[in-house]
């Protein structure tokens, strides 16, 4: 079980769990429930390059459409193929089995605490 | 990852439904549809609308407008105000209707119920309640015939689905086998007397129950009770979309406008030029009806997952000519594929034409098909 408090946010409401140079990166809980029900997880190939807040994926619901911002400079090294097959787990385990891609980066953003992001969201 | 502008609808701004506070404890999230604060899923749009194709579903359209139609000249008077042939309707029927400006232009798409010789119920779009008040007023001042908009003294449920009969039987005596597709009569609901009609907006069997609203949550809490053990869910607007649109329903706003004539929404039949007497709009629809429509509405779909949706454009395939746009699309949760409703130039809105549809940058192969998605079997 991830400690949610020790992971970091961006205000596009993805998450961040660092590891050395790799950062593990997903949506929130807050983001997947304002979607609905995720029908399709569409995530970057291996080996090509992020930019900061640039978008590299998209998040569809029945509803609608989110896309997903790099949350920082980097490569990605690892997407999670069983999402793209079953994109329920983003609703289910967000902070989990919903994780999207792993990122090695070269430089850390500026990014929101825990208690930034509940207070972004109103979310104690 | 962004939340469009649908995800943050301006609370406190919206009216509210009467039963909204029973939605809300049922875990109900909400969003703006036509300035109402309305229930759009309770836990899962997909359960939702897999529950209303597979058991029954319960929605509460309290927002729709109910306008009541009375007089000697009742029959004469919506003959006249609207497209379709009032006078024709029997009692205790119902007929899906458009109310149309005088350039044959869609003010909204409307059920009428024929109660009695002289009593009429017209139910509106929420959004257009106010519109439609205001032509019938206008409309009627040569009649003998008085319109009440009555849509704040009643409920509107409606339950959806193939269990919906077994689910009502419980907490109801009326003969609910015997009322038609189509016809509404008078019913004593979980001890509330209410309206039944055998009418609604998903594709499935189901009932929409006209109810007072001091006892609409009596009646809302006894079907919720009655079909927990049958599959019932209670429903939000996400899967009464979704729900909708695999049965080729359009949705005024995304199908219809004022500027859509009903040629070209696939209701020309409803309009009913061999009437006798003059109608609002018959001349501009005369007109219109021996005139090839610009654009019309088709259905298409695609492969894969990736839905087309509301203002995409659409191509001729493998070309950069814009043929026409989106107005409603989502991956469908019973049909596995993408589905959308489009307005095409009527040069390519044959059968099996195939298209492209421009997804956020991407021409994705669609293809022209036949309305509706899905239909129920028998």
């Amino acid at each position: 079980m991830i400690n949610r408090e020790g992971l970091h946010y961006t205000k596009e409401h993805e998450w961040l769990s660092i590891d050395g140079d790799i950062a593990t990166v997903g949506i929130t809980e807050y983001a997947a429930e304002k979607l609905g029900d995720i029908v399709f997880v569409d995530l970057p190939k291996v080996g090509s390059s992020t930019t900061y807040m640039k978008i590299c994926g998209e998040i569809e619901s029945t509803k609608s459409v989110g896309e997903l911002y790099a949350p920082v400079d980097g490569e990605i090294v690892e997407v999670n193929d069983v999402v793209s097959g079953n994109p329920e787990l983003v609703n289910h385990d967000p902070f989990g089995a919903g994780w999207l891609i792993k990122i090695r980066f070269t430089e850390l953003p500026v990014l929101l605490t825990h208690e930034e992001y509940a207070a972004l969201t109103g979310e104690g | 990852m962004f939340l469009g502008p649908v995800l943050t609808p301006r609370l406190g701004v919206m009216k509210s439904i009467p039963l909204r506070d029973k939605h809300a404890a049922l875990g109900a999230s909400f969003t703006d549809f036509g300035g109402w604060e309305m229930p759009v899923r309770y836990s899962s749009d997909l359960a939702e609308h897999h529950a209303v194709r597979e058991a029954a579903g319960l929605f509460d359209i309290s927002h729709m407008g109910e306008l009541f139609v009375e007089g000697k000249d009742a029959a004469a008077f919506l003959d006249y105000a609207l497209v379709g042939a009032a006078s024709e309707i029997a009692i205790g029927r119902a007929k899906y209707s458009l109310i149309c400006n005088e350039a044959g232009g869609i003010i909204d798409d409307l059920i009428v119920y024929r109660l009695g010789q002289n009593a009429y119920l017209v139910v509106a779009n929420a959004s257009n309640r106010e519109a439609v008040a205001k032509a019938l007023v206008e409309r009627c001042s040569s009649f003998d015939a008085v319109v009440t908009d009555e849509s704040d003294a009643w409920a509107l449920l409606a339950i959806q689905g193939p269990s919906s009969v077994r689910v009502l039987s419980k907490i109801t005596s009326a003969p609910l086998l015997e009322l038609k597709y189509y016809a509404i009569s008078e019913a004593e609901i979980a001890g509330v007397n209410c309206l039944l009609a055998r009418t609604g907006y998903t594709g499935e069997d189901g009932f929409e129950i006209y109810i007072p609203v001091e006892s609409a949550g009596k009646v809302f809490d006894e079907i919720i009770a009655a079909g927990s053990d049958q599959g019932l869910l209670p429903t939000g607007l996400a899967c009464r979309d979704t729900l909708r649109l695999e049965a080729g329903m359009p949705l005024y706003g995304h199908e219809m406008n004022l500027d859509v004539n009903p040629y070209q929404a696939g209701f020309g039949k409803v309009v009913r030029l061999d009437k006798p007497g003059d109608f609002v709009g018959k001349k501009a629809l005369t007109e219109l009806s021996n005139a090839k429509p610009e654009k019309v509405l088709v259905g298409i779909v695609g492969e894969g997952k990736r839905a087309a949706r509301a203002d995409y454009e659409v191509f001729v395939e493998g070309s950069e000519s814009v043929i026409g746009v989106v107005t409603s699309g989502a991956l469908s949760p019973t049909l596995g594929f993408p589905v959308a409703m489009a307005y095409l130039n009527a040069d390519f809105a044959h059968v099996d034409t195939p298209i492209s549809v421009d997804i956020r940058g991407a021409k994705t192969p669609f293809t022209v098909v036949k309305l509706p998605f899905y239909k129920r079997a028998n």
